[in-house]
């Protein structure tokens, strides 16, 4: 019994946080491409700078959280989306519009958002240093220890405030995404536009718009993800290089350009990462007494240790692109 | 005075110019066909109208209104709808949503017109939940013409609306076009099949390297030999 506790904290809680992460990530690359037609190597850092800013806001205001009994970065996060959103929007402006308007291809758009990706962090470590910091200023981090109404669980199911509030978040986004792209004029824009941008232009929809509405999607997306993620853990001025590579596998591996796709596919890496560093000669251990003298269990049995994490995304993706390159959902083809 | 003018026009992609002085007249109410041989410059007639290429030379009027160079977007609120030749559905949205999408322009209350889609195309009612990718090829040029007219065009542009359609199809789809003109729509139409196009023409436009050769009404036209020799296949 205690070796599942063990296996619901380690794998259950810890897949579910890590995948409503990444699915909030790959949603919005997955959009950026079905409207914009190019992989926007950005994304991580629209992630880093919304965290940023949560964190600047709960600075500013380190006891606002005490009035709501939630975290003050929680409480920020509102406005850190509507300002990351702006920022998104702005950015999209400066650096790739004036690049769609004169045509330009693709690959050109992907090399303009990794400048604005060096650039970002370039100015995140100018202001902010690179530091670790906790989004805890003034408060602690609440950690709930529920005990289970069995004889044989001593162990207790360990999950902090910070990663109950990813769960709902990302069901409350993932909901509202769905109910926006299949209810209301503006979403179903969108899917046109994926669908058939030509077609979309000379039914006289407003592509202006529709763009406009990505970027505020994709960068609210972000930086409610980066938010949550470094409440988690903790905010570091590098995360958008760890998170890049499993939010593109996210998004491939669900078909590029299907944001259901990309919200399975997120909770697939997820869920495919926290499964390959778990240790899983504690699964074994009741076991024991059966294999003695017949195997000597080790202590530690996990399929990548926990520092060569990042490589498990980059196995999908891989076996992805070569054995259905269209993802699970379909999408379009790089 | 006539509805639609194009008055000599010289367009391309940028390159050569493909019409090198294209003229047609419309009245209000009527069919207009485009017919010609391969490369003749007949879909691009209907690009250069509907302001998806460049019109170097020359001059568009709608309704006494010069619309020269104006992006779709001002079109289809001026009263224009274009149905490309391909790709003229939004495959994964449904049928109903494909429509909802014509009418993207209007801030009314489009439900009728829905209804009247619906009853001009009875089989697109009860396909009204699935999605467009998922019909035949009739049935999508049945949404693609739907989506076109949620607008409650006056000038309706079509690109070749048979093509590829078996001719069960293909006269469905004539009759339809018939049906939408009655209705009070002024049609352009280019078409590949050009003597049933030209059947339901009140007027007729054969063009050939980028040029008017002959002009008449559809009934003229299909009795010219010339006509018949040259561009109907005898």
């Amino acid at each position: 019994m205690n070796e599942i506790v063990f296996f619901i904290n380690k794998v259950l809680v810890a897949g579910l946080v890590t995948g409503s992460i990444y699915a909030m990530g790959a949603v919005g690359v997955t959009l950026v491409f079905a409207i914009l037609r190019f992989a926007h190597f950005a994304h991580g850092d629209l992630m880093t700078l919304g965290a940023f800013i949560a964190f600047a806001l709960t600075a500013a205001f380190p006891h606002a959280g005490a009035i709501f009994g939630l975290p003050t970065a929680f409480v920020m996060l509102p406005a850190a989306m509507a300002l990351t959103a702006l920022l998104a929007i702005w950015i999209d402006g400066r650096f790739y519009r004036p690049l769609r308007e004169r045509g330009a291809k693709p690959v050109v758009l992907v090399m303009a958002s990794v400048g604005v990706t060096l650039m970002i962090q370039g100015l995140l470590r100018l202001f902010a240093g690179t530091g670790t910091r906790s989004m805890f200023i003034a408060e602690r981090k609440d950690i709930f220890r529920i005990e289970l109404p069995f004889e044989l669980a001593r162990r207790k199911i360990v999950i902090t405030e910070p990663q109950i509030l990813v769960i709902l978040f990302a069901v409350v986004a993932a909901i509202s995404l769905h109910w926006f792209l299949t209810r209301t004029r503006t979403g179903k824009a969108m899917r046109a536009m994926s669908d058939n941008p030509d077609l979309a232009r000379l039914s006289g929809i407003d592509t202006q718009q529709v763009v406009r509405t990505t970027w505020i999607i994709a960068g609210s997306l972000a930086a409610a993800a980066g938010t949550l993620l470094s409440l988690d853990v903790a905010l570091k001025p590098d995360m958008s290089f760890n998170i890049l590579l499993p939010i593109f596998a996210a998004a491939i591996v669900g078909g590029v350009g299907q944001p259901y796709g990309a919200i399975a596919g997120g909770f697939l890496v997820g869920f495919a990462e926290v499964l390959s560093v778990f240790n899983w000669a504690i699964l074994l251990r009741p076991f024991r007494p059966l294999l003695d003298g017949v195997v000597e269990l080790p202590t530690h049995l996990a399929f990548v240790p926990t520092e060569y994490k990042l490589t498990v995304p980059f196995v999908i993706l891989v076996a992805v692109l070569v054995w259905r390159p269209t993802g699970i959902f379909r999408g379009k083809v790089i | 005075m006539s509805f639609l003018e194009v008055c000599d026009i010289h367009a391309g992609y940028g390159g050569a110019d493909i019409l090198k002085g294209v003229s047609l007249s419309l009245r209000e109410g009527e069919i207009g066909v485009i017919a010609g041989p391969n490369g003749a410059g007949k879909s691009t007639t209907l690009k250069a109208v509907f302001g998806l290429l460049h019109v170097s030379k020359g001059a568009i009027l709608l309704d006494g209104n010069d619309i020269t160079n104006r992006r779709p977007q001002e079109l289809v609120r001026a009263g224009m709808s274009f149905v490309p030749q391909e790709k003229n559905v939004f495959p994964s949205l449904t049928v109903l949503e494909n429509l909802e999408m014509g009418a993207f322009v209007r801030r009314d209350d489009y439900g009728h017109m829905i209804e009247r889609i619906f009853d001009f195309f009875p089989p697109l009612r009860e396909k009204a939940h699935q999605p467009a990718g998922e019909l035949s090829g009739g049935q999508r040029q049945m949404v693609a013409m739907g989506r076109a007219l949620m607008t409650e065009p006056r000038l309706l542009l079509l690109d070749e609306p048979t093509a590829g359609l078996s001719p069960k199809y293909m006269s469905e789809i004539f009759e339809h076009v018939v049906a939408v003109n009655r209705s009070g729509v002024t049609v352009l139409m280019v078409e590949q099949n050009a003597r049933q196009a030209l059947a339901i023409a009140h007027r007729g436009f054969i063009l050939a390297s980028g040029r008017n050769r002959h002009t008449g009404t559809g009934a003229e036209l299909l009795a010219d030999p010339e006509v018949a020799r040259s561009f109907l296949g005898g």
